[in-house]
This record gives structure tokens, C-alpha cells and sequence, in this order.
């Protein structure tokens, strides 16, 4: 440890004022900062203890929550993969051909980010956000396996730029930057993250009959009558056993890497709550939203999706995984405590909204995050009008 | 009517090395001091006093051109050794080498009747001129109180819920009758009520139990339960146009023998508390007085950083320096200026931490004490955590949209978000819980002097 501490020590005159690489400061920091929590100390006036949390410990916190979803993701490509082509497979083999599908999603995302967060400290001579921590597990998780490696690559540049740097960085951005990178390929790359997409299929070819449709687009095409699926067309026979609602809380149906699995986002909510990361109101109430939404189209009625149960939309998509990893981000999210409950009460009901009535694309969350992301500066600000009003009223003056 | 004020936002920061309940003389100082720095509304001090002086306790040493009545007195008899200056003649400390017996400037006296019949101009007069008047804090801003106003009412916090806090019955047993004269004085001095906050799970302080004229109000829960703004925040919020004032129980003590003896009177029991102090325990000195004659000896380690108060809002003072004029406690903890490898994410169970994401499991030892030192646990971010400034302020106000409108500059937001009813004690423990590392209370003053100066 001291002969690490001395390297660095006698390498840090040489990127500081003066020193050959003193553009490069904030790369010597990002990695001192990284092995090393600094000696820095309080100052003589203020709090003269601190909290041993700081921002890379709380991102941190959230990359853990969502390791979870991410090896059953692994596991669950494998076993998509064998299921398409009609062949029996082990664990471990469908886990490991998973892992090679999906870790170099992952180190693409994290290099491209990685590479940004690094230009832009050095070019606007700030710290390197802590935020692609999280930015760089989130965008392969809300992946499909089969995306091609310079689409992942673009699409985090874009998110990276676009949704946060402009904006300052982390902690200043509007938008959630991973849903950013994957609205960014939906409306830029449709054919590659909609239709077909989910299962990687490789050289093989699928067993007849198969298709590659999500839970939510047999839903919307085919509707979903009673407490199971009663899907029609001769490939939805081989799918109607594993589009229960078991199965798609367990998560072993297609769908992007990270967000089949309700069971595992609730995982991940379990490590966000408990380590107090995560707001449990934002996760309640986007699921609340989502079920009484659920409940009024079901009483209203209309075609064969208008009555999916309620509750299959809280297992169904990647409703979970966007409640727990997607609205809960602090920045993008209403900041105010009232706030949250409406934020994320309005992001359940927008997306069952979005569908159940929008004939084109049945997953909603993405899109409704990303609306509520604008709307919660407003939220916020009526609850802190609210909190001035109360104010206000017992003033004299 | 006692009201009995719950509250349960707040943290109790626990750190090892609380004072023991024992008193000890502490070895007499050769000198003593006043710091005008102590006083946020000190900017243009006037010395009254040269180098080679003989004063008396009680004698005015300094005055600020602001507020030319409000006297800044000698805390000992002695002879003025040393007016100490900083950078740009920044008058720092007016030093005073004591007498070994102390000879007080002198005072009317009053009996307890005749304290009744006081106008509030000889009550003024006598607590302007003998340096007792700085114990009165107004808010807003806590500065001064102002003796051109009344305040709509004076409140008295009995209790200290600070990091390392000093007992109060340690401090102040046996006062009852000083203290009881000195609430009389006040009386004099605002129309309204005067409140007497006490913590409501524990016994009320002898001192304070049998008080007449006040109003006694309970307050349970944890830190800054103790805090005047906070109190004041739940009985009679003060608004744009009022002014409130706040004193601590030595103040009116303090008064309260100005008034029945004639002299004004400097002693104070210190507590010397914290992990790096071999044996935690009250001193017998006087304010003002060298640090190094209570620590002197009586630490574990030299490594440390003494502050003149509490750990959250005490002031760094260097051994050769001096107590602060409000301060009742010299805290001694660890400097933490060491690297930590992969301190970020270590586990460990020996750091605090409000968040649960670190020391998940520490609920299952809620008494645990302590050892923090003053590392800064990590660097300055963006504001990302949102929430948790709410939930250790037990008060109706947003504390993290009053800090960005105080960045922002804005007046209207500042004044309705309630920045009137704080000080840089009520948001401490923002501070100290912030995962982005802002310096929340200079933050906030930069504030409030916006809303003073506009």
C-alpha cells in the first residue's frame, strides 16, 4: 500500500501546475482519487467531521443493486438462445455463452463513456463524473443481446453528451442518460431494438415456429385473456407455457439483457432501499400508478390488451426495471419528498397509458420516464410553492 | 402550558470520549483573551484599551463602530499584554495577562425585589456597558441583539444536543437563584414571552425546574433538537419583520449575577471532550482562556485538531489560542489528513455514516460510539443525493432548494424558503451528511449577509 501511495506521490508533480501532463490533471485524479480516499481534511470553520459516504460510494451502491439483473441476464440470453434453437443445455453453458454476448455490451459502454467522461475532464477541466458508473451498467442492461457493439458505442456518446454534458454533468442533467442512449437507438435504429431482436440466434437457425417478440408485443398484438396467456398463431403455441405470469416475474422470457426479470429489479430494489440510495417512494408509487391504471382500463375495457389483468403490467416489460433503476435517479427525478410520490405515481400511469393506446411500440416506461424527467422540475416546484404558501401565510410583514 | 414538541427527523452523531461527570480546577492560565472574531458582527472593532494597561474583569476592551453601545469586556483582571493583529490590521485577540486575584469592575447590585422594579433602560444600560449583552443573539442573522429593538420573544434552550455536548446540570448546578434573576432582567427587555425549551425525556436541570416567568416548553428527539432555531421553528416561527433573541443558559446566569452581585462574572465550567483526550471531564476556568492550560497533558496523542466547541460548528484553534466567548466545550479528535486505500468502498464497521450504504448493519448497535476524524471522507461533487437534507432537519423547510436559491443569488426564493429562521447551526448536519461535500454553512451565510447588506 505505501509503495502504491509513493508511486503515486511521485508521479503527481508531474500533472500538476507546471508539471509535462498538467492537462491531464483530473486522469491522475480520477485514478488517485480511485485507489485512494484523499488526505484532504476540513476546514477550520463548519463541520469538522463528514459522513463516509461520498458520491463514488453512493454510485457504487447502485452498480452492486443491479449486479443481479445482470447475471441473470447472462444466464437468461444462454437460455434463450437454446430455447430458440430447440436444444437442451446446462447452466453453466447457457451462463457462459450469455457472459460472451453480453460483457463486451457492458466493457463497450463503459469504454465509450469512460473515454467522454475523460475528454470532457480534461477539455472543461473538471473532476470525471462519478455518474458513468452507473450510466455504463444501465445502457447494456436495457439492451437487446443481439445490438451491434457501434450502435452501444453511439448511442452512449450521444447519451453522454447530449443528455449530460451539455448540460454540465452529473448532477445537472434533465434526463436520464441511459434511457437517453436507448430512446436515441429507438427512434435512430428502430429495425435493431424493436421486433425480432431479443434472442441471439448466432449461426443456428430456430426451431419452427419460433419468434422473437417480447411478452409485450404478443400482448398487444394478440391480447391476453384471463389470469394466462391465451395467445393464438401456431408460434405462440410454443410460447403460450412461458408467457405466464410466474414466468415473466421469474424473468426467463426474451426481452432486453437486465429487464425481464421482475424478480431480480426487486432485488436491486431491496439493495437501493435498504442502503437508503433508492427512493421506496418513487419504486411504490411508479408500480402503484402502473396497477390502479392497470385496474381502470380492465373496468373500461375495449380490445383483448385493454383487459390484461392489472397485474400482469406490473411483471410484463420492463416496468420493474424502470422503477427501481430508471426513476429512482436522483438527478432526473423530482427532488422534493411530496414530489416523488407524483413523479412516480404519473410515470406507472403514463405507461400503461402508452401501452395499452399506442399501436406502435407497447413498451411504455422508457418513454413515460423520460416525459416525467421534463414534468418533474414542475412537480417540484408546485410543492415548493406549496411549502412557501405555508410560509407565507403567517407572515405579518 | 407546557407543550411537549416531538421530533423525529434529526441524527445523534455518537463519538467516543464524552465527558465524565467530574469537575477539576484547571491549572490557571497566565493569559486570557478576547477575540473579537468570535462575533460575526465585528467588522470595525474599536480598541479601547493600549498594551500595558491595567483592566478589571468587566472593563470594556473593544467595541464595533456599528454598535457603539454594545461593549466587548475583559473576562479577567490583568494587564493587557498583547493586541493582536492579522492580515490587513484584522484585529484578532486583545490579550490579558490575569491577576492571580481578580479584582471585578464594579456594578449597581440589586436585591431579588428590587430587580422587579428595573426600568429596561438601567437593564440596558448595565448589560451594554459590562459586556454581558453579546449573550443575546438575534434572529434572524444571528448577530447582535439589537438594543434599539423588542424582541416578540426570548428563547433559552436548556439542553445541548450537540456531538459531545457538555450536561448542563454538570455546568450549571447550584445556579438556580442567578438564573432566576437573570430570566427577571430579561423580562425587562421583551414584551412577548420568554421560553425556556427543555429536553422532555430526561429530568429537567435543577437550575432551570423552578424558574417563574417563563414559558416551559418540552422537545424529545434527536439532534438539532437542541438547537434554538429549531425550537423556535415549532413555537413562533419568525418571520419576515420579527425579531426573536436567543441566549444560552450561561448567558442569563451570566446576567443574572451582573445584576445581583454587581460584577460580571466570567467563570465557566469546560467540558474537554473527545477520543483523542485521555480522561473526558469538566474544567473550572474562565472564557477566554488559553486552550492549552485545560489540554495541556491530557491528550492521548499529539496529532489532533482542537476545536473551541462543538464538532459541528466549533472553530479550529491551535493550543496557544483561546476559548471562544460562547463556547462551554473544547473538543479534541483525530486529524485525518491520511490517504486511505480504497477507503470509498472499504467495508468497515469504525466509520459513521447517516446513509445506510455504508454500515448497513449499524442499526443493530444504535449506542455504538465513534472515532471520526477529520478526513473529508471524499471530494466535492455536484448536489446528486437528494432527500436527505430533508430528513435531519426537523423543520418545515426545504433545505436543499434554499442552498441553491442562496447560490443562485436569489433574494425572493431565499426569503420565502425560510432563510430567516436559520442559522448556520440549524443546517450543521446538512452539512455533515452531504455525500457531494458542499460547505453547507458557509453557503448559507453568504446567504443570509446577501439578505442583510440588500
Amino acid at each position: 500500500m505505501k509503495a502504491l501511495r509513493n508511486l503515486l506521490d511521485k508521479q503527481k508533480p508531474l500533472f500538476e501546475k507546471g508539471g509535462k501532463f498538467e492537462k491531464f490533471y483530473y486522469l491522475y485524479e480520477a485514478g488517485d482519487t480511485f485507489l485512494f480516499t484523499p488526505n484532504h481534511t476540513t476546514k477550520p470553520k463548519g463541520v469538522h467531521v463528514r459522513d463516509a459516504v461520498d458520491l463514488k460510494r453512493m454510485m457504487m451502491t447502485v452498480v452492486i443493486a443491479m449486479i443481479p439483473a445482470l447475471l441473470f441476464g447472462m444466464w437468461n440470453m444462454g437460455h434463450q438462445h437454446f430455447l430458440a434453437i430447440g436444444q437442451e443445455a446446462d447452466f453453466w453453458t447457457k451462463f457462459f455463452l450469455g457472459a460472451k454476448l453480453v460483457l463486451p455490451i457492458v466493457i463497450v459502454a463503459y469504454a465509450a463513456g469512460g473515454a467522454i467522461e475523460a475528454l470532457f475532464a480534461v477539455v472543461r477541466k473538471h473532476p470525471i463524473n462519478e455518474g458513468f458508473l452507473v450510466t455504463g451498467m444501465l445502457i447494456p442492461l436495457c439492451m437487446p443481446v443481439t445490438i451491434p457493439l457501434w450502435q452501444v458505442a453511439l448511442a452512449t456518446v450521444f447519451a453522454v453528451v447530449i443528455a449530460k454534458e451539455v448540460f454540465g454533468g452529473t448532477g445537472m442533467n434533465v434526463l436520464n442518460v441511459a434511457l437517453t442512449a436507448r430512446a436515441f437507438l429507438y427512434f435512430a435504429y428502430p429495425s435493431d431494438i424493436s421486433g425480432e431482436v431479443w434472442t441471439y440466434l448466432g449461426d443456428a437457425t430456430p426451431i419452427d415456429g419460433y419468434s422473437g417478440a417480447t411478452a409485450l408485443a404478443i400482448a398487444a398484438e394478440e391480447g391476453l385473456a384471463n389470469t394466462e396467456m391465451a395467445v393464438t398463431g401456431a408460434w405462440s403455441e410454443f410460447w403460450a407455457p412461458f408467457f405466464t405470469f410466474k414466468q415473466m416475474f421469474l424473468g426467463s422470457i426474451p426481452g432486453s439483457i437486465g429487464e425481464t426479470s421482475t424478480v431480480m429489479a426487486l432485488v436491486g430494489a431491496v439493495i437501493l432501499i435498504l442502503t437508503g440510495v433508492g427512493s421506496w417512494k418513487i419504486i411504490l408509487s411508479v408500480f402503484a400508478g402502473a396497477y390502479l391504471t392497470g385496474l381502470g382500463f380492465d373496468a373500461l375495457g375495449g380490445n383483448a390488451f385493454l383487459n390484461m389483468p392489472a397485474h400482469y403490467h406490473l411483471v410484463i416489460g420492463g416496468l420493474a426495471f424502470g422503477a427501481v433503476f430508471m426513476a429512482t435517479d436522483p438527478v432526473s427525478a423530482a427532488h422534493t419528498e411530496k414530489g416523488k410520490w407524483i413523479y412516480g405515481l404519473l410515470i406507472g400511469v403514463l405507461t400503461v397509458i402508452i401501452r395499452v393506446t399506442n399501436p406502435a411500440y407497447p413498451e411504455g416506461i422508457m418513454l413515460a420516464i423520460l416525459l416525467m424527467n421534463v414534468f418533474a422540475p414542475l412537480i417540484d416546484y408546485n410543492v415548493i410553492a406549496a411549502n412557501k404558501k405555508r410560509r407565507l401565510k403567517r407572515a405579518t410583514v | 402550558m407546557t407543550k411537549v414538541i416531538k421530533l423525529k427527523r434529526g441524527f445523534d452523531i455518537n463519538l467516543k470520549g464524552k465527558a465524565e461527570n467530574t469537575v477539576s480546577e484547571a491549572s490557571m492560565p497566565k493569559t486570557f483573551a478576547l477575540k473579537p472574531t468570535d462575533f460575526l458582527d465585528v467588522t470595525r472593532p474599536k480598541v479601547l484599551v493600549e498594551e500595558g494597561e491595567t483592566v478589571k474583569a468587566g472593563t470594556p476592551l473593544v467595541y464595533d463602530k456599528k454598535h457603539s453601545r454594545i461593549m466587548l469586556t475583559s473576562p479577567v483582571s490583568g494587564e493587557v499584554v498583547e493586541v493582536k493583529r492579522g492580515k490587513k490590521r484584522k484585529l484578532l485577540e486583545v490579550v490579558i495577562l490575569a491577576d492571580s486575584e481578580q479584582v471585578y469592575e464594579e456594578y449597581p447590585r440589586y436585591s431579588v425585589s428590587e430587580l422587579n422594579n428595573l426600568t429596561r433602560e438601567q437593564v440596558e444600560e448595565q448589560m451594554l456597558k459590562s459586556g454581558v449583552w453579546p449573550q443575546l443573539v438575534q434572529r434572524p442573522y444571528g448577530l447582535f441583539a439589537d438594543p434599539e429593538e423588542a424582541p416578540k420573544a426570548i428563547h433559552v434552550s436548556g439542553f445541548d444536543t450537540h456531538p459531545l455536548a457538555p450536561d448542563y446540570d454538570v455546568l450549571f448546578k447550584g445556579q438556580e437563584q442567578y438564573f432566576q434573576a437573570g430570566i427577571d432582567v430579561l423580562k425587562k427587555l421583551t414584551p412577548g414571552t420568554i421560553h425556556l425549551n427543555v429536553a422532555a425525556d430526561r429530568e429537567i436541570n435543577a437550575a432551570f425546574g423552578n424558574a417563574q416567568g417563563v414559558q416551559i416548553n418540552k422537545f424529545s428527539g434527536p439532534h438539532p433538537a437542541g438547537n434554538p432555531g429549531v425550537q423556535i421553528h415549532h413555537l413562533d416561527p419568525v418571520n419576515r419583520g420579527d425579531i426573536v433573541w436567543t441566549i444560552r443558559p450561561f448567558g442569563v446566569i451570566q446576567i443574572g449575577k451582573l445584576f445581583l452581585e454587581g460584577k460580571y462574572d466570567a467563570s465557566r465550567i469546560v467540558a474537554l471532550a473527545g477520543s483523542e483526550v485521555e480522561k473526558p471531564q469538566y474544567y473550572k476556568t474562565y472564557q477566554g482562556a488559553k486552550i492549552e492550560s485545560i489540554t495541556k497533558g491530557k491528550l492521548t496523542n499529539d496529532h489532533v485538531r482542537y476545536i473551541s466547541g462543538n464538532v459541528l460548528t466549533g472553530t479550529k484553534v491551535n493550543p496557544d489560542s483561546y476559548l471562544g466567548y460562547y463556547d462551554d466545550l473544547i473538543s479534541v479528535i483525530p486529524e485525518g489528513d491520511n490517504y486511505e486505500l480504497l477507503g470509498w468502498i472499504k467495508p468497515t464497521r469504525n466509520k459513521l455514516s447517516y446513509h445506510r450504504a455504508f454500515g448497513l448493519l449499524s442499526f443493530l448497535n444504535p449506542n455504538k460510539e465513534y472515532v471520526l476524524s477529520t478526513n473529508m471522507q471524499g471530494e466535492e461533487r455536484a448536489f446528486v443525493q437528494t432527500g436527505t437534507f430533508e430528513s435531519v432537519m426537523p423543520m418545515d423547510i426545504l433545505p436543499t432548494h434554499l442552498i441553491k436559491a442562496i447560490m443562485a443569488e436569489d433574494y425572493d426564493d431565499m426569503e420565502s424558503l425560510g432563510i430567516y429562521e436559520v442559522i448556520e447551526e440549524d443546517m450543521a448536519l446538512c452539512e455533515f451528511v452531504d455525500v457531494s461535500k458542499h460547505d453547507i454553512q458557509a453557503i448559507l451565510r453568504e446567504g443570509l449577509d446577501l439578505m442583510k447588506n440588500s
